[in-house]
């Protein structure tokens, strides 16, 4: 991955113009919008066919799509477009939130170790040799079953819906901080002994200053990228926790645990089942082809 | 190389320690302790007897003198006793060892299999059709979820087709090992499928680059047939990062076989690890763990040797 | 010069820097040390331009980061204006050999011009524009150059907006790290000038690291020669392009080509490769390559000492000229 050589202006409207034709990367994006559309038009939607989303009717389980529920009801009798696009909402925001907090730790400890090299360096170095070979789902769902209480929060906040999703976050983040952190620990290298880095030094710049103002702004590239691929696998990450019961827990609904009785889905309602799936495919396929696109757009080379 | 493959086993097994370390704090952390489950049959149990029985069973030292406890008991075999199945640890565990080692190496293959084909003919016209149909299968690859891809696959071969059965290891009074290949069949195909999208997109790059290099053109200038210089001289050498890149993804396909195993309802180490976790079976769950991460370390200590002997070029100090 | 001035504006004390090789495997215990620069002594007088000379590998850019303050010294001291220096400073400005990695290409013109004043926290934001602007024009870069970007910029311009950045804190001495090599030769006389007449008009120093002993020769007071980190020979320009007194002097010197001048061959011109730093030779490091080496060059390491007659001219050989 090159570090970008050249000025802001010029490059990122000539990256613009190379992303704008690759169509793929393009048809992804709408896809993308559409999506956030989708799951953000749920409000509106549920105030137009005055329906309740959380209100279960055990009456009519599995109805099949009718006027006022266009895609029929769930295993609870709640509509299951409404949910659909409620839970859209949880798993997208799980993904982008997630991204950000394990992105952020990944950019800090990447500069740290990139930049001072040294013990942290090499216990970083250690630590992603670690996470990169080690199966992160088992240790996934350890971190969620890990008993808040015993950590010393409040058993109100352990068992809230807020502690629910930013549980989902952490561990996402904890587990997933490394490849950004690698990515960035190179860029850093890279960047830390070139001369307009020395001649911030020598005129007195501290190494946050350093950090903040010269290195961090010129491994933007890679670290862009690096963040939209983590936005698919993140998401993927938080289908399967919650799919397992372990991540967002109902009545809270997500992509993933809409899928909790799939295995009676499958031959009452097998629609039920292909929904939230497709759903998550096609994000994460969308982000994935965005993900490269951007990486094609950014590395010419490539 | 002793040096190396020395240096390499320490290492690895450093890891495992710090890892083990790792998982028995967590697994400290989940809800519950060992007394309460005991305890919960057992009616009119006073504070007294529960301080004796954690002084009995050690729960009231610190963290780190139990982990101490615990790995000498360990390191001489003694993994301690699966609650849930009231049986010894490891006569629990090595069963679904063997189960996960046969889903998890079947997989591997049909992947490998799949993804070097697969590669090696979108690599012959970068930016062609065919390219750009394997490369959307990559891509699928890459994004589906593992549970819905078996839910689809359930869905189509078994519940509307009846061609395979849905779930389990074989069909109820046992069956031959013709029945537990029918079995195993869904299982194999949908991890495989999760696997091969990231492989089949390392064999295109590598055979890409691999065709542009000089000696590629030297033996076509001696008059090489295709077929020859794509199978003898590319995908060799293509292969060699590959291969490393496909050992270190064992804990992905770990990670995948805990998925599958559970919605086929086949009991192996995904399953276990899931079901002890699930019900608090401390013991069980921390000796699945370690051993899925001795398979993952072990695995990429054999892919580190098996790419310092295919290439040549690597001398190790 | 004045021989009489009490402190020298900068003051290089027996300074060493050494760096440990790191490398082997965890299992490896003894480990090595390249002495980048070993016991060097110098000093620069206010408005006096000293040259650092030697092959890659000699150690100039080594000495020359560390009185710049973006190295430590492992032992020796340095003084500026009499006083101790730790750290970095606005006193002491670099300008490095490559124009095209010494700015950073997501900056405008105008803040990388103003950025040692922004770390200083130098003057308001209103100062800081005014003396960015005084100073691109002063060193002749077109007004409009502060709102556009490093990448617009041909070397030659590059090495301008390096230069006014270097000025802006008002340094007193000026580390230039091969300043011009990077550039076309056109464009080399053009700098060479520009530093030579902002020399004149700010009364600066500069420590000026070459390895083009025809540039030296136009600039420099006085000239440090380097070799395998120590000081072979350090003198006047005058005296040491007339009479080099060191024999690896002679042989650098030997080795500019000239208009008009038979390159010479034979006993003056350097045989063999510079020895590694990690393991240099005994005695006088320079014995292996020396011609007039004697069996006291391999065992015994020569004193800095005045030449026979002429105090200012500084070599350390047993068999000065």
């Amino acid at each position: 991955m090159s570090v970008a050589a050249d000025a802001p202006v010029s490059v990122w409207r000539l990256r613009w113009r190379r992303l704008r034709r690759d169509r793929t990367a393009m048809a992804s994006a709408a896809v993308l919008l559409l999506l956030v559309a989708f799951v953000l038009s749920a409000g509106p939607l549920a105030a137009l066919l005055g329906i309740d989303p959380d209100a279960t009717d055990l009456l009519s389980r599995y109805d099949p799509p009718t006027a006022r529920h266009w895609l029929g009801t769930d295993d609870a009798g709640r509509d299951e477009l409404l949910r659909l696009m409620y839970g859209g909402q949880t798993s997208l925001l799980v993904g982008l939130v997630a991204t950000i907090v394990g992105g952020a730790l990944g950019v800090l400890i990447g500069l740290i170790a990139g930049y001072f090299g040294g013990l942290a360096d090499a216990a970083l170095m250690r630590i992603t040799d670690g996470f990169i070979a080690l199966p992160l789902l088992p240790l996934l769902i350890v971190l969620a079953a890990v008993d808040l209480t015993k950590l010393g929060f409040s058993a109100e906040f352990a068992h809230s819906g807020a502690a629910g999703f930013w549980r989902v976050v952490v561990i996402i983040s904890i587990v997933d901080w490394t490849g950004v952190a690698r990515l960035v620990r190179a860029a850093t290298l890279e960047l830390r002994d070139r001369d307009f880095v020395l001649s911030a030094r020598a005129s007195g710049g501290s190494a946050a200053y350093v950090l903040a103002r010269h290195i961090l702004p010129n491994a933007a590239t890679p670290i862009i990228i690096a963040g939209t691929l983590t936005v698919g696998r993140v998401i993927l990450f938080e289908s399967v926790l919650s799919f397992l019961g372990f991540g967002i827990v109902p009545p809270t609904p997500s992509w993933g645990n809409m899928l909790n009785n799939a295995q009676e889905m499958v031959t009452t309602a097998p629609a039920l089942a292909i929904y939230p799936g497709l759903l998550i495919f096609i994000t994460v396929i969308a982000v994935n082809f965005l993900g490269d696109g951007l990486r094609n757009a950014f590395d010419p080379r490539g | 190389m002793a040096g190396f493959i020395l240096r390499r086993i320490v290492q690895t097994a450093c890891v495992l320690l710090v890892m083990s370390f790792v998982i028995y704090g967590l697994i400290g952390l989940m809800p519950g302790d060992p007394l309460d489950a005991m305890l919960a049959s057992v009616p009119n149990v006073t504070p007294d007897v529960i301080e004796h029985l954690k002084q009995i069973y050690g729960l009231d030292q610190p963290l780190l003198l139990r982990y101490w406890h615990w790995l000498l008991a360990a390191l001489s075999g003694d993994l301690g006793y699966s609650r849930t199945h009231s049986q010894p640890v490891l006569v629990v565990l090595l069963p679904a060892l063997l189960q996960s080692c046969k889903l998890m190496l079947a997989s591997f293959c049909v992947s490998v299999v799949l993804s070097v084909t697969l590669g090696v003919l979108a690599a012959r016209r970068p930016g062609g059709r065919l390219d750009a149909a394997i490369s959307l299968f990559a891509f699928a690859g890459l994004s589906v979820p593992v549970f819905w891809l078996a839910l689809v696959l359930i869905l189509l071969f078994a519940v509307q087709l009846h061609w395979l059965p849905a779930s389990g290891m074989s069909s109820l009074g046992g069956g031959g090992p013709g029945d537990q290949l029918r079995h195993l069949a869904l299982p194999v195909a949908t991890l495989a499928l999760v696997t091969a999208g990231g492989f089949t997109r390392y064999v295109r790059a590598a055979m890409i680059e691999t065709m542009r290099m000089d000696f590629i053109r030297t033996a076509r200038a001696k008059g090489a047939g295709e077929a020859r210089i794509v199978l003898r001289h590319a995908l060799r050498n293509a292969l060699i990062p590959v291969v490393t890149v496909m050992a270190l993804s064992f804990g992905t396909l770990f990670s995948g076989a805990l998925v599958t195993e559970t919605m086929f309802a086949q009991y192996g180490m995904g399953k276990m690890i899931y079901d002890a976790i699930l019900g608090n079976d401390y013991n069980l769950a921390l000796a699945g763990l370690l051993f899925a991460t001795l398979i993952t370390l072990l695995s990429n200590l054999g892919a580190d040797l098996a790419y310092a002997r295919l290439d040549p070029r690597i001398t190790l100090q | 010069m004045s021989e009489l001035a009490a402190t020298p504006l900068l003051e290089v004390d027996r300074l060493s820097v050494h760096f440990p090789q790191h490398g082997g495997g965890w299992f490896r215990r003894h480990r090595q040390v390249l002495r980048a620069v070993e016991n060097v002594s110098l000093t620069v007088e206010s408005g006096e331009t000293v040259a650092l000379v030697g092959e890659s590998g000699s150690g100039k850019t080594t000495l020359g980061s560390v009185v710049a303050g973006l190295r430590t010294p492992t032992a020796g001291r340095l003084r500026f204006r009499g006083q101790p220096l730790e750290g970095a400073r606005r006193g002491i400005q670099i300008v490095f050999q490559d124009p095209y990695s010494a700015l950073d290409p997501r900056m405008p013109v105008s803040s990388l011009i103003a950025e040692p004043l922004l770390i200083q926290r130098v003057g308001t934001a209103a100062e800081r524009r005014a003396r960015t602007a005084a100073l691109v024009e002063q060193v002749g870069l077109p007004a409009d150059a502060l709102n556009r970007y490093p990448h617009e910029f041909s070397g030659g311009q590059r090495q301008r907006i390096a230069i006014a950045r270097a000025l802006a804190p008002d340094p007193a001495l000026i580390v230039a790290d091969e300043p011009l090599s990077a550039l076309d030769v056109s464009v080399q006389s053009q700098i060479l000038n520009l530093l030579k007449s902002i020399q004149e008009t700010r009364k600066l120093s500069y420590l000026f690291i070459s390895h083009d002993l025809g540039v030296v020769n136009h600039l420099a007071d006085r000239v440090a020669v380097l070799y395998l980190g120590r000081l072979a020979e350090l003198a006047p320009a005058a005296e040491l392009f007339a009479r080099p007194s060191h024999p690896y002097t002679q042989a650098l010197l030997t080795a500019i080509p000239r208009i008009g001048r038979r390159r010479t061959r034979g006993s003056r011109t350097l045989r063999s490769e510079m020895p590694s730093p990690l393991a240099p030779p005994p005695g006088c490091v320079f014995h292996p390559r020396c011609p007039k080496a004697q069996a006291i060059c391999r065992t015994e390491p020569p004193a800095l000492a005045p030449a026979p007659g002429r105090p200012r001219q500084l070599a350390a050989c047993h068999f000065k000229d």
